[in-house]
């Protein structure tokens, strides 16, 4: 890999960028590394706005009766926690490293559209005031749940429409930047640079853009329906007028299923990345990793209607669903049981992010267990739409994607900022997360087994132990986070010069260059041999 | 650190353990009170236990790498990777012991799917936020709603959390229970007025969503004399917390004599909601959002709100009445009343916005 000589050329380079200063900069940007950081920005504080609406959920699930808020605010709470998290800080987040990393870890200059990729970002802001704002409107923010399921949603006030319209510009978002993702890797790869020799991020990432372009249209056109249902006498949704109220579910989950996926799948890239780090060991089966991941991808088109075994499809039907579903642990077991077969033998150490990588592995595969007994449709019957179900997507979706987003942002933090971040502050971040969070949601499972519905702001009797545990266990979580706001304003202010590659074991071609990266890194594109 | 840690996992792995050996009711499903219920649950101690024993496997192995492949305990990195006997193993292992899991899963979603021959069919209509019952066979029709009183719900003083403790059966009892007789092949037919609702006795292993225009059915034989108690479990707006299913499962003679005293019940009711005038109405339905002015709803009284729908004219609020307005459903959620006293209603409301 020639990179002293890339080095030369794109510091030279950078002498001569007349780009603004000041917030023009970053509101004019064409540049990847500063719209991955506007993108990880965006998200974090998404992360503090969603946190704190799950604050409110769990203030009032301390204890049984009504503390805090009417049901009506409840339910707003509930569905705006799960919207802002899912649409505004785990997808922003992975596009944020999207942005910082692939150019870098396949040694291009930038994005392969730049000037959409400062669209792609610069549309994030308003949808997400448009959401927000939502509580402010007469009737609040849409309380249908995140999955918004019509008819209910055809109830709602005008915050509905707004929510309608954000995620419309969230998901144009998504798809160019998805657009962008897919172009950038498979025209703007070094020389030499074959698919097969691409670090598994950028593969992972290429599989969740297809995705991405998959379904972000079909979420498009479920919610175009219910605003047609809302206010222009459309009947797709309603029974009196021909429609099908479970047609909406159909078309949502075609979408949300893969979404799923798309949430997950670069967690699974970042993990990849860290462990044979810091195993000093390279990743123990690379090709089947690609395979596995591109089998989940095609299968999560496939097992939508395990989300609606309640709807009372024909056995034939839940059949199906189930085996498909059940497949789905195949390839996720073939993840697993690769990366410990990576650790195997290793030479380990357990910084941060390594740390946060073994907590995922740890957590995650929980989240899969629950996911198999879920999928098992008898079973889903007892826990659909309860606890367990809401124990077992934070599972995967907190110790899943977000553990993997904090593993990634120490892991690259040296590489973005030119300084080391504190291990003490990374380390008491991880520890005080994996139990808070265990704390949090473990006793979900047994709420949930008991026959504790989801989404209800208040319980009997039996289920308040429990929920005292979990809301003390949100607390601490909560406030732990704010260890991570410390430890990234700590590493961008200052701190240890991090070399151009503190990780003994890290090859990929970002490690390559200097740290901080140049603006602008690899105008001569390396040579890969 | 990493030792805390792993003692940390294995105190978090004992209770998860627990319910699946113990039994331990609280930790688990609910005691199973009919054939599906008990399938469910066997279904589901199985295949916990199997996913515990592969999580001790899997992550025993992994534990033990990384407490021995440490750099700071000495270890070198061995360099070995791909091995396609070790991928196909561990693609075909797992692959068997799913379809180890499917054959009793197969088996019991046949067994659930089966409503056909049942002694005794009852229609559970869900509305916003309670729900109807019809015994199809007797003529029999009531609602059941919640019998927990709401000063009980809101009541913030430490007293409330008192009163809310010693509250038998808090949020989960009713008005009028349903009543089946022990050891009868119940079908339900589920359906919903408004929006989707789902109809869930976890002791019976049933829980189906109540869709509007659609009608789907399931069925129980519960095991056993006993109340049993479950709660709506599809969100369907601002009371989905507030609207609890009783099943009371009583011989077959108590079960009899009950029959006879609903349908009399029934009879008496059919004759007095036709007499009913348009504030008794608005009293019993209109008032959940006309009352307190909730998803937009013109206040009853507010003449600055109803100035411009008054405006309208009173065929188009008839009609909006009857059909369905933006937040309001058909009738206003009051479907059994006849048209005639939904516009007594809407003139009532009327004049008192004038």
């Amino acid at each position: 890999m020639e990179a002293a000589h890339t080095h030369d050329h794109a510091h030279g380079h950078d002498d001569h960028a007349h780009h603004p200063t000041g917030l023009m900069r970053w509101v004019t940007t064409t540049n990847h590394k500063d719209i991955g950081t506007l993108y990880l920005l965006f998200s974090l504080t998404m992360f503090f706005i969603g946190g704190l609406l799950a604050f409110g959920i769990r203030a009032e699930l301390f204890q049984p009766g009504l503390q805090y808020w009417e049901p009506e605010f409840f339910n707003q709470l509930t569905t705006m926690h799960g919207l802002i998290m899912v649409f505004g800080a785990i997808m922003p987040a992975f596009v944020g490293f999207a942005n910082w990393q692939i150019p870098m870890m396949i040694g291009a200059p930038d994005m392969a559209f730049a000037r959409m990729n400062n669209w792609s970002f610069w549309l994030l802001p308003p949808a997400a005031i448009l959401l927000v704002s939502s509580f402010f409107v007469p009737g609040g923010a849409p309380a249908a749940g995140w999955t918004i399921y019509a008819p209910l949603s055809t109830q709602m006030g005008p915050g509905m429409d707004l929510g309608i319209f954000a995620l419309h510009i969230m998901g144009a978002s998504s798809i160019m930047g998805s657009i962008n993702i897919v172009t950038t890797i498979l025209n703007m790869r070094a020389p030499g640079m074959t698919l097969m020799k691409m670090p598994l991020f950028v593969w992972t990432w290429l599989i969740t853009a297809y995705l991405l372009i998959a379904v972000m249209p079909v979420l498009a056109g479920a919610i175009t329906m219910v605003l047609t249902d809302r206010h222009f006498g459309t009947n797709f949704f309603n029974a009196a007028g021909g429609g099908d109220p479970v047609m909406f579910q159909h078309i949502f989950w075609f979408f949300g299923h893969p979404e799923v996926y798309i949430m997950i799948l670069p967690a699974f890239g970042i993990v990849s990345q860290v462990i044979p780090a810091f195993a000093r060991k390279p990743l123990f089966g690379y090709a089947s990793m690609v395979y596995a991941t591109s089998s989940i991808a095609i299968l999560s088109f496939i097992v939508w209607a395990h989300h609606m075994f309640t709807t009372g499809m024909p056995a034939a039907g839940q059949l199906f669903f189930m085996f498909a579903t059940m497949l789905i642990a195949v390839p996720t077991g073939v993840k697993v049981f690769n990366w410990i077969a990576t650790m195997w033998k290793g030479s380990m150490t357990f910084e941060t992010p390594m740390l946060f990588a073994c907590g995922f592995l740890f957590v995650f595969s929980m989240g899969g267990f629950t996911g198999l007994v879920c999928a098992i449709t008898p079973i889903d019957i007892q826990i659909q739409d309860t606890y367990y179900v809401v124990a077992h997507f934070h599972y995967v979706l907190v110790a899943g994607s977000l553990f993997a987003i904090f593993s990634g942002t120490y892991f690259w933090l040296p590489k973005w900022t030119g300084h080391m971040y504190s291990e003490t502050l990374g380390k008491a971040h991880f520890w005080l997360s994996i139990v808070f969070f265990n704390i949090t949601f473990f006793p979900m499972h047994f709420l949930g087994l008991a026959g504790m519905p989801r989404r209800i702001p208040d319980y009997a009797m039996q289920f308040t132990d429990f929920n005292m545990i979990a809301s003390i266990g949100a607390l601490g979580f909560g406030l732990a986070q704010l260890l991570f706001v410390a430890a990234i304003v700590k590493c961008a202010r200052g701190g240890e010069k991090a070399p151009a590659n503190p990780w003994e074991g890290a090859d990929t071609l970002e490690w390559t260059l200097p740290s901080p990266a140049p603006y602008h890194s690899f105008v001569t594109p390396p040579v890969i041999k | 650190m990493i030792s805390k840690w792993v003692q940390y996992f294995l105190a978090a792995l004992i209770p998860a353990l627990l319910p699946g050996i113990a039994g331990a009711e609280r930790y688990n499903l609910q005691a199973p009170q009919s054939l599906i219920a008990h399938e469910i649950y066997d279904l589901h101690t199985l295949i916990f236990l199997i996913c515990c024993a592969i999580f001790v496997v899997v992550f025993g192995t992994m534990t033990y790498s990384i407490i021995k492949h440490r750099k700071a305990a000495g270890h070198k990195a061995a360099q070995f990777h791909e091995n396609t006997t070790v991928e196909i193993i561990w693609t075909v292992v797992p692959f068997i012991i799913l379809i180890g899991m499917a054959i009793p899963a197969t088996k019991t979603i046949l067994a659930m799917k089966d409503t056909s021959n049942p002694d005794i069919t009852i229609k559970a209509t869900g509305y916003q936020w309670k729900w109807g019952y019809d015994y199809l066979h007797d003529g029999v029709s009531f609602y059941s709603s919640l019998a927990t009183p709401r000063d009980l719900v809101t009541d913030k003083s430490p007293e409330g959390a008192k009163k809310r403790a010693e509250h038998a059966n808090y949020l989960l009892e009713v008005d009028n229970p349903v009543v089946v007789p022990v050891g009868k092949k119940i079908r339900v037919i589920i359906t919903a007025n408004d929006v989707i609702h789902a109809w869930w006795v976890p002791a019976f292993g049933v829980k189906q969503d109540a869709i509007p225009g659609f009608v789907r059915d399931t069925w129980f034989r519960a095991d056993k004399v006993g109340i049993y108690r479950g709660q709506c479990a599809e969100l369907c707006g601002k009371e989905h917390g507030f609207m609890p299913i009783v099943v009371e499962v009583v011989e077959q003679e108590k079960y009899d004599q009950w029959i006879a005293e609903q349908k009399k019940k029934t009879a008496a009711n059919a004759a007095a909601s036709g007499t009913m005038d348009g504030k008794a109405v608005y009293e019993k339905y209109c008032v959940a959002c006309h009352g307190t002015g909730v998803a937009g709803a013109p206040k009853l009284g507010d003449k600055a709100a109803w100035a411009p729908r008054l405006k309208q004219g009173q065929e188009v609020l008839y009609t909006h009445a009857l059909k369905g307005f933006k937040a309001m459903p058909p009738k206003g959620g009051a479907a059994d009343m006849s048209d005639a006293v939904i516009k007594a209603t809407v003139d009532y409301l009327s004049a008192a916005g004038k």
